[in-house]
């Protein structure tokens, strides 16, 4: 028997009289599968599961997790609103409204700054794109759930400390 | 009154048999899935933090499904839908009755025969009523009125029809050696001896109709390989895709009773059912208080091995959850403690002075604990073998049984019977 599509080798290879009664294929298919069984029987601890609530794989230093905005040493934000990370942004997920800066010495800074989290793509154009590093996704934070679409739209007071450990 | 009474007894205990091995079943089948593919599986379910390596699970499940919305199409055959459920479950646990699960037990005098209806046409009845089963199948798949589980139900009668045949033949072979259709004497002739050291075992004097009727019993179980009705890569869900909530728990369970029944099938037909391998009835009787003190020696060696096992894990995970799982350790070692005490606490009546009456007790339950063994480890085949072979391809399937196994089936059929009129031992 022969199907288009399939190459010649594949559908023309002949069978040993062995394999084409086809019980003792089984018995070796059963054995394979009997050994991975017995294997893992008394060696759970080899099986690649993880136990996801208690261990977490730990990833990569470089993983773009979710967003943070760094802070000034007085606790500002870095941010000059220069819109250069919104009009980069590949899945248009940074809304940013700018405001006169008090401190003479700026000109401007991000009265709002929300980042749709459902909308961005993590790939940390916004990142490159900053010219006062104010922006990053080095948090390493993944778990991001919630149990509304309003509740993913995040803003400025949350990713100013947007850092689990506290750090800036 | 008598005779009631003991038939609901039996009933009772097949019924209870069949829906205890249900659930482990479905266990066994995702554990030993996940195992055979390298994963873990369920050990999520808890109750008060004991999980017993996922058995929690199936109780979980049934409860889902339970309380979950029945969803049904509007353009259903009424009638046919709601009774193609229960039509599958009533055949799947119908088959039961007329397989002996042990030779028969003494009490008070009384000899009870452990069969629920010892039919003279035992074989036929299991024949007929197992291709009942597709008559469930069938009509849903068509009652529901949605073209995956029409295709389904078709599926189910073309597989039907190819594989009867064949379990009919190869069990025709199994009539001519015993000259019975009714199983008990089937199980009764199997307890001899081949030569004086083979067991007289079906799959020994049919090697080739037991290979051809355990092929027919997974195609009419329809499991792995011959699964085809359900089909979920090609159809969906096959016949059952309309049903949800307790309709499809029926679906569900009926599938593991009938292998269950198949397992039964096997190991009553080819593997001498509740006889034990060179130990006859007499001799169990003879032994039986020897016998009582390996079995109870062995209980405790096994409990004790699992005792340590779980004291282990309570070293190694303590404070490992931070819930109520950390307890699990101690509680699963302390059960098996307790169980190696009861066994030693047994070992104090003094068992190897049982009497007659006692002897012929445990035979009895010696005998039907074989035939559950036996029954258990051909469950375990069905789950084995699916999560080992690939799905049939449809021309294959056909090919398979009018092509091959009808014409090694016919030949069987000849070449046992040309043998058996040439030694002359048929009766």
């Amino acid at each position: 028997m022969s199907f288009e599509g399939l190459s010649k080798e594949s559908t023309d290879k002949r069978r040993t009289l062995l394999e084409s009664i086809y019980l003792w294929e089984v018995v070796k298919g059963l054995a394979v599968t009997g050994r991975h069984l017995i294997h893992n029987i008394f060696h759970t601890g080899d099986m690649p599961t993880m136990q996801y609530p208690e261990e977490k794989r730990v990833y990569s230093e470089r993983f773009r997790g979710r967003h943070r905005l760094m802070q000034r040493e007085d606790g500002t934000p870095r941010c000059v609103a220069c819109q250069m990370c919104s009009t980069y942004c590949p899945a248009d997920c940074i809304h940013i409204t700018a405001a006169e800066s008090p401190d003479p010495a700026i000109e401007k800074y991000p009265a709002i700054f929300d980042i749709d989290l459902l909308r961005c793509v993590y790939c940390g154009l916004c990142e490159e794109a900053c010219p006062c590093d104010a922006i990053r996704l080095d948090t390493g934070i993944y778990e991001i759930a919630a149990d509304s679409r309003e509740k993913f739209v995040v803003d400025k007071e949350f990713l100013l400390h947007n850092r689990t450990d506290g750090t800036r | 009154m008598a005779i009631v009474l003991e038939s609901l007894a039996k009933i009772v205990f097949m019924f209870l048999l069949i829906m205890g091995m249900v659930p482990a079943l479905i266990w066994a089948e995702r554990k030993g899935a996940a195992y055979i593919q390298d994963r873990t599986g369920p050990n999520r379910a808890s109750i008060g933090g004991v999980r017993l390596a996922g058995l929690v699970h199936p109780i979980a499940d049934v409860l889902k499904l339970v309380f979950k919305e029945d969803i049904a199409p509007t353009h259903r055959h009424r009638a046919l839908y709601a009774l193609a459920p229960w039509l599958v479950m009533t055949v799947a646990v119908s088959t039961y009755a007329v397989i002996p699960f042990g030779d028969y037990l003494t009490i008070a005098g009384k000899r009870i025969p452990l069969v629920v209806a010892d039919l003279q046409v035992g074989l036929l009845y299991v024949l007929a009523v197992a291709s009942l089963g597709t008559y469930g199948i069938v009509l849903a798949g068509w009652a529901a009125n949605n073209k995956f589980t029409f295709l389904g139900g078709i599926r189910a009668t073309a597989q039907m029809i190819s594989y009867e045949i064949n379990m009919g033949l190869a069990v025709m072979g199994l009539m001519l050696i015993f000259g019975s259709l009714r199983i008990t004497d089937i199980v009764a002739g199997q307890g001899g001896m081949l030569f004086g050291w083979l067991p007289m075992w079906g799959v020994v004097l049919q090697p080739l109709g037991f290979v051809l009727f355990i092929t027919s019993v997974y195609a009419e179980t329809n499991r792995n390989p011959f699964d085809l009705p359900e089909g979920e890569s090609e159809i969906v869900a096959g016949y059952h895709l309309e049903y949800s909530s307790l309709k499809f728990a029926l679906f569900f369970m009926a599938e593991y009773c009938h292998m269950v029944v198949g397992a039964a099938m096997i190991s009553a037909l080819y593997f001498g059912g509740y006889q034990v391998p060179w130990l006859p009835r007499p001799m169990l009787e003879k032994h039986a208080g020897l016998l009582l003190l390996i079995v109870l020696v062995a209980t405790i060696a096994a409990s004790l091995l699992f005792a340590v096992l779980f004291m282990r894990r309570v070293a190694r995970e303590r404070g490992k959850f931070g819930d109520a799982r950390d307890r699990e350790p101690k509680l699963g070692a302390g059960f098996w403690f307790l169980v190696a005490a009861a066994a030693a606490g047994a070992l104090a009546l003094r068992p190897w002075e049982i009497g007659p009456a006692g002897a012929g007790v445990f035979a009895s339950l010696f005998q039907v604990g074989a035939f559950v063994g036996k029954v258990v480890f051909f469950a375990w085949l069905f789950i084995w073998v699916r999560w080992t072979l690939p799905r049939f391809r449809y021309d294959q399937l056909m090919r398979l049984g009018w092509k091959v196994m009808l014409p090694l089936g016919l030949a069987n059929l000849v070449v046992t019977a040309l043998v058996l009129a040439a030694v002359g031992s048929g009766k």
